[in-house]
């Protein structure tokens, strides 16, 4: 499980996120929402050691993962696909594939990766040997998730996959992260401005407001406070 | 006709080796999106090396490969124990992007120095190890000589291993992958900072290999103060950016076009005006050309 503590990130001089205690539990999937300028993706690339923390802890089971490098979380299990379709335009779909699993060494797992997510989405199937720029915004989306599945992953970061999606290609995403969240027992922090999509597949719900917590709860009863609603879900 | 296919001929073997020259500044250039001037000094001690080498065993076909790994090593020592420092420091601010350029241009003037210091007035003697003397064509001696046949045969087996290294492997494609998104690929595993003192390294042992095939193509020999190796960076820095600068399949069109170009200008003009032809080139290639002759606007290639 994923336990951060009193956790405190500043950008130069501006302070990011304030003391930030979050818990989730193997296997949950747990939304991150709220405005824009609220913390979610420096919380992100904090987990994923892209960021410096300036204080408090936060541990995947019982590795301490502040102060780690990103290509080392990577090996415990943590994937982090940041935001905005995170592909590498000029390679082609399946060397951006291989990537993922590159740390691995092992030629023969990886293609077994590749074939699971392929089978995942289909569409990346039939454009394996094509550049990456060729893609439409939701298969770079798909391509970007599946280089974080070739990892084999435990514990997945999401920074807004449905950003610049049309709705039904937003729909289909959501439905594949709440598919593999459940199949492989994944534990899954999703950070979205869709607050409604995200809530509508989460088991949890994190609500962000300037780099505290404003509210937390089952994504159920999150999408049902009245204060939550008019704040994020606009109605 | 007889004459010009001849300037064609000197201007593709000394442009192979501005390739080289080309391909060292490309890769780092790449990988660090540093303006490596310390690539020259990096060939000129290589050169040096090679030379000390072919000195003690006599055979040159073990002095280029030692030359080379002196290349490598010498080169990533430079961007381990300099630039990686002072780059975790450096930012956005003018003056910090100016840094690293200064900072090679030193490191440049260091390698010089301490090769003045080593070998003092001694010259390095890199002699050619086939005949230079042209075949011999209806009774006419033409420009390609056994050595140039060599320098050519070297450059293009160092070209088609770096095209496989980079296009067929895993270590190419963490290269490739590392140059183009730096923080995608950290995400991905990849060892970014591992990758790029290699990339340092690849860098080193071409320049190396440009060093010593120029010196055995030219004069035959070198000093710390050779002004043949002044002209080879220069000219791999137009030829990089005749190519687009982010491109290796550049650097080598980059190079070759420069090579013949010069060889022309050096037939038919006259000596004294290559070095400014270089710079009439480079300036007419970025009005028109902007992103390099095989550049694309937006797009980096591989």
């Amino acid at each position: 499980m994923l336990r951060i503590k009193n956790l405190v990130v500043d950008h130069g001089a501006i302070r990011a996120l304030h003391g930030v205690s979050i818990s989730i539990e193997k296997g949950q999937l747990a939304a991150v929402i709220g405005a824009n300028g609220a913390g979610k993706t420096t919380l992100l690339r904090t987990l994923s050691g892209l960021n410096k923390a300036t204080d408090g802890s936060a541990a995947w089971g019982e590795i301490n993962i502040l102060h780690s490098k990103p290509e080392s979380l990577v090996r415990y299990g943590i994937s982090h696909v940041s935001e905005g379709k995170s592909v590498i335009p000029e390679l082609t779909v399946s060397e951006n594939l291989e990537l993922g699993a590159l740390w691995r060494r092992n030629r023969k797992e990886s293609e077994k990766s590749k074939k699971d997510v392929v089978d995942l989405f289909p569409r990346l199937g039939e454009r394996l040997s094509q550049r990456a720029d060729s893609l439409s915004g939701g298969e770079r989306q798909m391509l970007a998730i599946g280089r974080s599945m070739m990892a084999k992953p435990q514990l997945l970061l999401l920074d807004e996959p449905s950003l610049g999606l049309a709705p039904l290609v937003v729909e289909q995403i959501f439905q594949s992260i709440r598919d593999l969240t459940t199949a492989l027992g994944l534990t899954v922090v999703l950070v979205e401005q869709n607050a409604m999509g995200a809530l509508k597949i989460a088991d949890i719900g994190i609500v962000l407001n300037l780099g505290s917590i404003a509210a937390t709860g089952s994504a159920a009863a999150l999408r049902d406070d009245p204060a939550v609603r008019a704040a994020y879900l606009g109605f | 006709m007889f004459e010009f296919i001849n300037t064609l001929l000197i201007g593709i073997t000394s442009g192979s080796i501005y390739s080289l020259m080309a391909i060292a500044i490309v890769l780092v250039w790449r990988s660090t999106r540093v303006v490596n001037f310390a690539a020259g000094g990096v060939a000129l001690a290589s050169t040096f090396v090679g030379a000390t080498i072919l000195e003690s065993t006599g055979s040159f076909w073990i002095a280029l490969p030692i030359g080379m790994l002196a290349g490598a090593a010498l080169s990533s020592f430079i961007e381990y124990f300099f630039l990686r420092p002072l780059l975790k420091r450096s930012g956005e601010k003018t003056q910090e992007i100016f840094l690293p350029i200064i900072a090679t241009l030193g490191i440049l003037g260091v390698i010089k120095a301490v090769l003045h210091f080593i070998y003092g007035d001694k010259i390095g003697v890199i002699s050619p190890p086939l005949s230079d003397k042209g075949f011999i064509v209806s009774g006419e001696s033409i420009a390609l000589s056994p050595l140039r046949l060599m320098i050519l045969g070297v450059v293009l087996a160092l070209m088609i291993t770096l095209t496989l290294i980079f296009q067929r492997t895993n270590l190419g494609l963490s290269l490739r992958a590392a140059s183009f998104a730096p923080e995608i690929s950290r995400l991905s595993g990849i060892r970014v900072d591992a990758i790029r003192t290699l990339g340092w390294a690849i860098s080193g042992a071409a320049g190396a290999t440009a060093g010593i095939l120029q010196t055995t193509n030219g004069a035959g020999s070198v000093t710390p103060e050779a002004f043949e190796f002044s002209l080879l960076l220069v000219f791999g820095f137009v030829a990089a950016v005749i190519g687009g600068i982010e491109s290796l399949v550049g650097a080598v069109i980059g190079g070759v076009t420069l090579g013949i170009i010069l060889a022309i200008i050096l037939m038919y003009v006259g000596g004294s005006l290559v070095f400014f032809a270089a710079f009439i080139i480079l300036i007419l290639v970025l009005l028109l050309r902007p992103n390099g002759i095989i550049g694309v606007k937006g797009g980096r290639r591989a």
